[in-house]
């Protein structure tokens, strides 16, 4: 009761909205796209979408989190400033940068690259073929089962622009996607497509604050023998509301890893759906999260499920949240092994570091397994600072402030452990050791 | 040293020895037999005046028919939850017996030469003692004869009455109150009126509400303060008659500093037809006091191609009230076609403790969702749940679970571990945690494991000589042993052979 007091008396008085179902209502204020090459799957989108309708607060998979901020009429937002994110300047990349959901190709780097298809789904959509017309809402759509994910399905209906990226080489170059965001209001749709092509590679980076309220969704589809690297960092402005889906297909001896660090956002959700298809494939998801409720709400839920439909398949869930100062942390995590799936190693590790009173962490670790030559397991652990790591610290001359901070960087570890890139994980480093430092007194 | 470890290899090759006897010589459902006797039934279905007639054959005062009715109009506003991982057909309420009773207890019998012989037989074949036997056929003077037997008094439910409570005389003189519900309904109306209900409310869920509305018996336990019941209590529940629902309601209240510890235990025939059993059990403890409720639950389980057994839908609540209140609920759950059950624990006192320990079988067509939750409210209080699941044949087994830390709770502890074992490529196990915490100074621990038997394990028994399922019940002995070692003796060995027996057929 507490939390939506304060975000009420934070946010003021929305958009009055018209008379009828909070799903025609919604729809009443998006601008469709008619869709070239997707508008059979956005037809498809849309008539699914009205059978399943939106997800209410009594819905399970909605349990710690109330869908209603995703849905609801855009509330003026808090002051903020545009800033243009910083992180992995250094590194050479091929930047797209996105403002306000939209493609800014002056600010972009040229569509092209070694081992590279690029374009944008705004352009692409005008004409009626498309390579990723066999992807656009087709793994979302796989996606749905056995769970709903309607907000899934409004983006495959509604996305306006995204990237289409199809890689057919070792790309040593990642392609980062930044956002930034102009307008205090924008409500934007985003969808990215990717498929990585049999013994291909890419990084993918996105970073930046999308819009006061986003929805992006990825489906990526890495096929035989390909490598796939995600990070993703959501230093969002603070009163940012966004849900994300990441809908991934990973094909015999293929590797998906992805990562996310999110820092501060009021409402946010992260959705990853892998589907492991071929056998000896590694999946990997990962996520550090620093909440500081101070400035206004903050909710962070993020909800994974993972299936084993081969066989010699390894999948990881690692999660990491800090929180403080009436943050909410949430993780829902399931490992699904199919029948036949056999010597399936799945291991899910969700954990909650509390500061102090007030913040909360709230977890469901599921398993279901319907094969019985398997490891799988998973933990979660709640607590407070280790006291004696503290007194340890403490009595060897660290002051208070920096040993929180090393204390915090060591509780994430494993999480950042998942980045395989060094540069890139001392980058992420960098930025969590400055914020946390900034915020040490806080 | 050396002592210990001959102690300890001399029980295991007794569990060994028995474990394999067992196998040998059991069918796959021991209790699947009937009794053929003359039943009274109330007419099929349910409605109000069922509710009533319930009531009047219990002979219940005004006010208890009331609470019923008023539990049975709530009921009729509900929907059947869905939630969980079980898959049965579609349960026609309106198709059941909701009271049963043999003819030959309308009256009371005075002597045992007055008993139903078949009433008589069915404890007899039961293993129940003759002369508690005596006492449970209801021959009224029997308890005055000096007990040497083993003390654990009974109180038998025989699908919907209660035909006996043994040890009442030795009992009261403690100032024990152990009796059947509907006689302390009568008897003790102000601490049934107090306690009923204040755990498990009429509202609770959609089977709690229907039993609140057609429970016919059940056990009531009241221990005064300060008292440490001299004997373990025990409850047998029968279900004999075909198409007969039971609906037994378990009352236990540890007032301050006093102890108890009870046991539960259940059978029924072999039948085609699915049979509906929806229990509660409500445990109330004061300040101080501890209460140990340890259940075998070995219901008819159904057949290999999953043809009739028990639908066993239960809610079970301990509330730690006071201070210091202390609860371990120990399971052993390998009857039942689906088991819906979670007991749980409300850590209200400050310092109060539960404790969650469970086996939970699943062979053949069996289906359980089984778990527990310890909601913490009060200051320092501590939790501890060891779920053991097997599964085995085209079972599923779900452990799902709830350890919630108040705000206020502040300084508590939980540890939770769920282990899943496997046996055989059809089978599913599952885990479903919940896991809510809202203080910083509270930990809470979750560990899980799935996996199958170890090979090596089987290999080393294998080659020492034993077949392939001596060799599985002994590496599965060993999977449960942490919660085999919390039941009271009187249960563990049994509970050990049970673990055998459930497995059967499912190797090779």
């Amino acid at each position: 009761m507490a939390d939506t007091a304060i975000l009420a008396a934070q946010t003021p008085a929305a958009k009055a909205r018209p008379a009828g179902t909070a799903l025609e209502a919604r729809l009443a204020e998006l601008d469709l796209p008619k869709g070239g090459f997707t508008a059979a799957a956005r037809t498809d989108a849309a008539a699914r979408l009205n059978a399943m309708g939106l997800p209410g607060k009594r819905d399970e998979y909605w349990r710690y989190t109330d869908p209603a901020a995703f849905n609801d009429p855009v509330a003026q937002p808090l002051a903020f400033t545009s800033r243009q994110s910083t992180l992995f300047d250094d590194i050479e990349q091929l930047k797209l940068v996105f403002v306000d959901g939209r493609f800014d190709a002056a600010a972009s780097d040229a569509l092209e690259g070694e081992g590279l298809e690029v374009s944008t789904l705004a352009a692409a959509d005008a004409s009626g073929d498309h390579w990723a017309s066999d992807l656009y809402g087709k793994l979302e759509t796989a996606g749905q089962n056995p769970v709903k994910r309607p907000f899934a399905v409004l983006n495959t209906l509604a996305a306006n622009d995204g990237v289409l990226i199809r890689v057919t080489g070792k790309v040593s170059r990642p392609v980062h996607i930044l956002y930034r965001r102009e307008a205090e209001d924008a409500d934007v749709i985003i969808r990215h497509v990717i498929r990585l092509e049999e013994g291909s590679e890419l990084t993918l980076l996105e970073t930046g604050g999308i819009a006061a309220r986003s929805n992006v969704a990825i489906e990526v589809e890495v096929n035989k023998e390909a490598r796939f690297h995600h990070i993703a960092s959501k230093r969002a402005d603070d009163a940012k509301i966004g849900i994300a889906h990441i809908f991934a297909r990973v094909g015999e001896g293929a590797l998906f890893k992805s990562f996310t660090l999110s820092v501060n956002g009021s409402m946010m959700r992260n959705e990853g759906v892998i589907e492991i298809l071929g056998d000896d494939a590694v999946a990997h998801i990962a996520a550090a999260v620093l909440g500081d409720g101070t400035e206004g709400r903050f909710h962070h839920d993020d909800t994974v499920f993972i299936t084993h439909a081969a066989e010699r398949c390894e999948s990881r869930q690692v999660f990491k949240k800090v929180l403080k100062n009436g943050a909410d942390g949430i993780f829902q995590g399931k490992i699904l092994v199919k029948p036949g799936a056999q010597k399936t190693d799945g291991y899910q590790i969700s954990q909650g570091l509390l500061l102090d009173e007030g913040s909360q962490f709230l977890a469901k670790p599921e398993l279901e397994i319907y094969a019985d030559d398997v490891k799988c397991s998973h933990g979660s652990t709640t607590g407070a600072l280790d006291e004696t790591a503290m007194f340890y610290l403490r009595s060897r001359g660290v002051p208070k402030e920096q040993a929180v901070v090393l204390l915090v960087l060591s509780f994430l570890a494993d999480a950042l452990e998942e980045i395989e890139d060094d540069r890139l994980r001392g980058d992420i480093l960098t930025r969590l050791d400055e914020w946390l430092t900034s915020r040490a007194s806080a | 040293m050396a002592v210990e470890i001959s102690d300890e290899i001399e029980v295991r090759e007794g569990v060994d020895r028995e474990t394999v006897e067992t196998v040998q010589n059991m069918g796959s459902y021991k209790y699947g037999w009937d009794t053929e006797i003359e039943m009274e039934y109330a007419p099929k279905g349910v409605n109000e005046d069922i509710v009533r007639l319930i009531s009047a054959k219990n002979e219940e005062p005004e006010w208890m028919t009331e609470w019923r009715l008023q539990a049975f109009r709530r009921w009729q506003t509900m929907t059947e939850p869905k939630w969980a991982m079980l898959n049965y057909p579609e349960i026609d309420y309106q198709d059941q017996y909701y009271y049963a009773r043999p003819k030959s207890m309308e009256v009371k019998p005075k002597s045992l030469d007055e008993v139903d012989p078949k009433l008589l037989a069915t404890y007899e074949k039961l293993g129940i003692p003759l002369k508690e036997q005596m006492l449970l056929a209801g021959v009224e003077g029997a308890d005055e004869t000096p007990a040497e037997a083993r003390k654990v008094a009974v109180d038998a439910v025989f699908d919907s009455v209660s035909v006996g409570t043994t040890f009442k005389d030795e009992l009261a003189k403690a100032g024990v109150i152990f009796c059947s519900i509907s006689e302390a309904i009568r008897e003790h109306p102000e601490l049934v009126k107090k306690y009923l209900g204040s755990v498990v409310p009429q509202s609770d869920n959609f089977f709690a509400t229907l039993n609140s509305a057609v429970f016919s018996d059940g056990s009531f336990v009241y221990i005064p303060p300060g008292t440490r019941c001299p004997m373990e209590l025990s409850t047998y529940f029968r279900i004999n008659a075909e198409n007969t629902g039971q609906f037994e309601r378990t009352l236990i209240i540890a007032d301050k500093g006093s102890y108890v510890s009870y046991l539960e235990g259940c059978t029924a025939p072999k039948r085609d037809v699915a049979q509906l059993h929806a229990a509660v059990v409500e445990i109330v403890i004061l300040e101080d006091a501890e209460v140990k409720y340890s259940t075998v639950q070995n219901w008819f389980p159904g057949d290999e191609e999953g043809k009739g057994g028990i639908y066993n839908f239960v809610t079970k609540r301990a509330d730690c009230r006071e201070a210091r209140a202390k609860v371990m609920w120990t399971q052993v759950e390998t009857g039942s076609a689906i088991t819906w059950k979670y007991p749980s624990c409300i850590l209200r006192g400050e310092e109060s403790q539960g404790e969650f320990y469970s086996i939970a079988i699943a062979n053949n067509m069996q289906q359980a969702d089984t778990g527990t939750k310890m909601i913490h409210l009060g200051k320092n209080t501590r939790s501890r749940i060891v779920s053991k699941g097997i599964s085995a044949g085209k079972a599923q087994n779900t452990y799902r679970g709830l350890v919630s830390m108040h705000p206020k709770a502040t300084n508590s502890r939980n540890y939770t571990q769920c282990d899943s074992l496997l046996i055989g490529d059809q089978c599913g196990a599952h885990t479903v945690p919940y896991i809510e915490v809202k203080n910083t100074s509270s930990r809470v621990e979750h560990e899980a494991t799935t996996s199958k038997v170890d090979d090596d394990q089987l290999f080393y028994c294998r080659a020492r000589g034993m077949d392939e399922e001596e060799a599985v019940a002994l590496v599965v002995n060993g999977f449960c042993r942490e919660v085999l070692q919390a039941l009271p003796m009187e249960f563990a060995m049994e509970a050990q052979s049970l673990v055998a027996i459930s497995l059967e057929g499912s190797v090779g």
